[in-house]
């Protein structure tokens, strides 16, 4: 399971982001994006911007729950009072899974749109090569991915990314990271949509990761 | 301190303890973050001090401006961030079950009037209105008897037309525009005689009977008009219709 956090000003604009995986059931916190899906990252949380404003009207709750999902992304969205908006994509680790078994589900992946194959994750018949390649050339993430992909368990908060264990997991990350983003606002010298740097913030932020997800 | 070797290497999260952002840290360790954002109900500034600060806040204000328009304008700025930052702490310190963002206007005149009054100025706002006059269905007021920031800010004749409560609405501005309603708020004494009753045709009927009489008794009353840009009635109308 991986995770993609992003903070998202009034204007649309960045101001906090974050990559790590999961921490439960063994997983050692490390996100598994491939290069091409962490550039995809922003653009799909950006487009889901547009589904965050037609739901704030709807709902006062801060908390939003999943709005949007794009293939095997699924976005879950927080919104705080003056409209900053936290976004978290995590992707079940349905890529590395779906790797390790026979063929039959590979063909079934294989009828999906080509846009999965070549954005999300490679398809599974041909994604053991190149990882495989690349191991022989020292990168250190795709030996983890092949790792991580057997060792994980389908009752992982991570694998069913609707369920309501999910939501109450999310929600408990949001929260604490929106506690943290309130004391970085409360700084006399933070004025809306600036950057936050803060490397306390961002420790903040990996440690509720590591709590809750 | 302790988590330097083993987080530190994890994708930049658990690094920069110290040193390499060139950040320095206070002498006992404890940063914003360390602190907790609930206060105790009984926490409280002094009033001397901020009667004080904010006398240096208007002259300061005062120096360099050319009207009054324009002091009143930076006491607006001078409101505005912190508008904005009270808003995400008043609404984090509501027990979850009431947190929610304010969806319409009325939401967020009541979330002002007793949240954000009760936060700064240890009581309610007196009262709310909204402009009973048809052209302006945009005008909403909200009214102060005697605002605490005008307690000790004496105002000379020529300048009558100054009402230092400008940094509250500034305030109050920061507050809608952060929530999504963009909005203009002005003060306007409407303590000395006559002001109160033609002024924008304001209150509603029923309000009258005390009406009258708030101007002698209420010499510092003061009227915050929050009016708000179309697009929020637009959307307040699309959001009703809804629903």
């Amino acid at each position: 399971m991986s995770y993609y956090f992003a903070i998202i000003g009034t204007q649309d604009n960045p101001l906090f982001e974050y990559e790590f995986g999961t921490s439960k059931q063994g997983g050692d916190g490390m996100a598994r994006f491939t290069e091409q899906a962490r550039q995809l990252n922003q653009f799909i949380i950006h487009s889901s911007l547009d589904i965050v404003e037609e739901v704030q009207w709807t709902n006062g709750q801060m908390y939003l729950k999943l709005v949007d999902r794009f293939f095997t992304s699924y976005i879950s969205c927080f919104l705080t009072a003056s409209n900053i908006k936290f976004l978290l994509l995590h992707q079940p680790p349905s890529s590395s899974s779906s790797s390790a078994l026979p063929h039959p589900s590979s063909s079934a992946s294989s009828s999906t749109p080509s846009l999965v194959s070549s954005s999300h994750h490679p398809p599974s018949s041909t994604s053991v090569i190149p990882s495989l390649s690349t191991l022989t050339g020292g990168s250190n993430s795709s030996t983890s991915t092949l790792t991580g992909g057997t060792s994980r368990t389908s009752t992982s908060i991570a694998a069913n990314p609707t369920s309501p264990q999910t939501e109450e997991a999310i929600r408990n990350f949001f929260a604490e990271v929106y506690e943290n983003y309130v004391k970085a606002i409360m700084s006399p010298f933070y004025r809306t949509n600036m950057e936050i740097r803060s490397p306390v913030f961002r420790a903040r932020v990996a440690a509720a990761g590591r709590k809750y997800l | 301190m302790s988590n330097h070797l083993p987080a530190g290497a994890g994708n930049g999260g658990g690094g920069g303890r110290a040193g390499d952002s060139g950040l320095r840290y206070p002498s006992n360790g404890k940063t914003i973050y360390h602190r907790p954002l609930n206060r105790t109900k009984t926490a409280e500034l002094s009033k001397a001090a901020f009667a004080y600060l904010f006398a240096e806040m208007v002259s300061y204000a005062q120096r360099r401006v050319t009207g009054i328009q324009e002091l009143e304008k930076r006491l607006n700025l001078q409101g505005h961030p912190i508008g904005l930052k009270l808003l995400d702490l008043l609404l984090f310190r509501e027990p979850p079950r009431t947190q929610l963002r304010p969806l319409n206007i009325i939401a967020l005149l009541h979330f002002i009037k007793i949240n954000v009054w009760t936060h700064l100025f240890g009581r309610q706002a007196d009262r709310l209105e909204k402009s009973s006059n048809p052209d302006t269905p945009d005008e909403f007021m909200i009214i102060d008897n005697e605002p605490l920031v005008n307690a000790y800010i004496s105002v000379p004749k020529e300048m009558s037309q100054l009402n230092c409560a400008a940094f509250a609405a500034g305030i109050i501005e920061g507050v809608c525009d952060g929530a999504g309603f963009p909005a203009r708020v002005t003060a306007h004494t409407v303590g000395d005689t006559g002001g109160g009753g033609s002024n924008n045709g304001s209150g509603g009927t029923g309000a009258d009977g005390g009406r009258g009489e708030g101007g002698e008794m209420w010499p510092g009353r003061t009227v915050f008009l929050v009016k708000f840009q179309p697009e929020v009635l637009e959307r307040e109308a699309l959001i009703g219709a809804k629903s």
